[in-house]
């Protein structure tokens, strides 16, 4: 039940909002490179390369983005080594301790599977790079990717778990914050292969698969917002009211428009293909945003 | 004195509103002036933060006659160094650490400045010194403890409002003063502090409910890690639709096997 509130806002703004744009993005991404391997037929392992391939350049960005919102940048390795007796640091019960072992664990997955990707799609005619394509076939690789695809869920979603488990409003009134950001994290990353997808006729074969899945994150993303919405109860007017209801109206569109157009083809034919692809993008940066930005108000 | 867990007693029917406990809190922890500016209230600190470890808060409340048509009721606030303290059970770098006294205390050395003791405190006590790049509170003058010396705002209170001791100790002179004020028919008079997550090193003997001080009711005060389980569940559930989703999105479809 939302409490009342006597605190102080971390002040996390725009390398946060960027941060859980793109943490939500690489981590579906790789998700859905690792489900289309799994369970999509041979004409999908390009659309499943390009996934992985879009992933890693993506998580790349993400510790330079925390590293700078830090007051003391040059002290981010505190997060992974206590300072005084040099052993790991590592709290299970705070997220952000979490999400920083979660994040360079998945980094490591990441990494290899760019590789492996670059390697199977022979875009770099390297000897080691051959080696590492090879893993995308193989049982053991399999294995690898759904392990990653695992630390791929947890980095999209551990950002709203982040913020839930504080003492500000809004987001320490509602447990949806996890889920609502993994559901709008893969809608992202669907949007984001879309859009590279275009011109490559090798992965734009996966094009209605991919859009069949958006559909279906995009009407769970929806769910959660609404429990998101009833769960915050008597806060709720910190999120909607203002000048916020504008993003709000962002998020509908970014997820109303390209849910109608996914379905009805006659009416996606009518646009140009980018612009779902950028509502849906836009839509999930405008959910964070009001997010973040709401509560700290 | 011996290492154990101390505590302050904060008597708030004893306050005038000195600010003479800011003061020493300031010179002895060499804390920065307050920016010159009216804020509209004799309260001109405004709130703590990493500049301001004591905040002498002035509750304005509509008085009992048209001569007195405002009673102010006068809170030194503080960090309440709590048993079980959010701003500890967040902290990813360990640089907020349990003290011999009981006392919480951020180390400046190992902070980095990521701010989740901001977002997890619930007294809104922590700030963060944009100098340093650190966060940064109240100490409950640290250094002082281990010289034997009262912390400055304890030190320098002129009329005891604020008292300082091993806690257990102040948790009995709180409950004497309780029962003093009762039996004096102020009966809307409580303590604050002795239930709160775990109890806290800061008790406050407060005149009204203490939303009229800012401090969360014994309902409220909940620690940021009630929210996990619920959080990493509705992503868990979240995670399985999703993969179901894409199974049936991505599933081959009367293709050949590769």
């Amino acid at each position: 039940m939302p409490g009342e509130h006597f605190v102080v806002p971390p002040h996390w703004e725009w390398y946060i909002l960027l941060y859980f744009f793109l943490a939500g993005i690489s981590g579906g991404a790789f998700v859905i490179g690792t489900m289309l391997r799994l369970w999509g037929s041979p004409a999908d392992a390009a659309a499943s390369r390009l996934a992985f391939i879009v992933s890693f350049p993506l998580l790349l960005l993400c510790p330079i983005l925390l590293t700078i919102d830090l007051g003391q940048p040059t002290r981010f390795w505190h997060m992974l080594v206590d300072v005084g007796s040099g052993t790991p640091v590592f709290k299970a019960y705070s997220p952000m301790s979490l999400g920083v072992w979660g994040l360079t664990l998945f980094g490591l997955f990441s990494f290899v599977m760019f590789l492996a990707a670059v390697g199977e799609g022979g875009y770099l005619r390297w000897r080691v790079l051959a080696g590492a394509g090879r893993l995308m076939g193989s049982a053991l690789g399999k294995v690898f990717m759904v392990i990653g695809a695992i630390f791929g869920f947890f980095v999209a979603a551990y950002t709203g778990v982040l913020l839930a488990v504080s003492n500000q409003p809004v987001w320490s009134d509602t447990w949806t914050l996890g889920g609502l950001f993994l559901a709008s994290g893969l809608s992202g990353a669907v949007a984001t292969i879309l859009l590279f997808s275009r011109g490559r006729r090798d992965a734009a074969v996966t094009d209605g698969k991919l859009m069949e899945a958006d559909r279906y994150f995009i009407i769970l993303e929806l769910v959660l917002i609404a429990l998101f919405l009833i769960t915050l109860g008597g806060v709720v007017s910190k999120v909607l009211g203002g000048g916020w209801i504008i993003l709000w109206l962002v998020v509908l569109i970014g997820t109303l428009v390209p849910l109608i157009a996914e379905w009805r083809p006659t009416m996606r034919r009518q646009l140009p293909p980018v612009v779902v692809p950028v509502l849906v993008l836009v839509g999930v940066l405008a959910l964070r945003a009001v997010i973040i930005f709401s509560a700290q108000a | 004195m011996a290492t154990q867990p101390v505590g302050f007693f904060t008597d708030t029917t004893l306050c005038i509103g000195c600010k003479a406990c800011e003061v020493a809190c300031k010179e002895w922890n060499g804390l920065p002036n307050n920016p010159l500016e009216f804020r509209g209230s004799y309260d001109n600190t405004g709130q703590l933060d990493h500049a301001n470890w004591r905040h002498v808060r002035f509750v304005e409340q509509a008085g009992t006659s048209q001569d007195k048509p405002i009673a102010w009721s006068m809170m030194s606030d503080v960090c309440k160094h709590c048993a079980n303290a959010s701003c500890l059970e967040v902290c990813p770098t360990d640089a907020i650490v349990r003290t011999e006294f009981d006392t919480v205390f951020i180390q400046q050395d190992v902070c980095n400045g990521c701010r989740d003791c901001i977002s997890a405190c619930p007294y809104g006590v922590i700030g963060f010194n944009s100098n340093t790049g650190t966060a940064q509170k109240c100490t409950f003058c640290y250094d002082r403890l281990q010289n034997h010396l009262k912390p400055a705002c304890a030190t320098a209170c002129p009329t005891q409002s604020i008292k300082f001791g091993p806690l257990d100790e102040m948790r009995q002179t709180a409950a004497a003063r309780l029962d003093t004020l009762h039996q004096q028919g102020v009966s809307q008079a409580r303590i604050y502090g002795d239930k709160e997550y775990g109890g806290l090193h800061a008790l406050f003997l407060l005149t009204d409910k203490p939303e009229a001080y800012k401090l969360p009711s014994t309902e409220s005060a909940v620690l940021p890690s009630r929210n996990n389980i619920p959080g990493y569940l509705t992503a868990t559930v979240t995670a399985v639709v999703a993969a179901v989703a894409g199974l049936i999105a991505f599933r081959r479809r009367g293709e050949a096997q590769p």
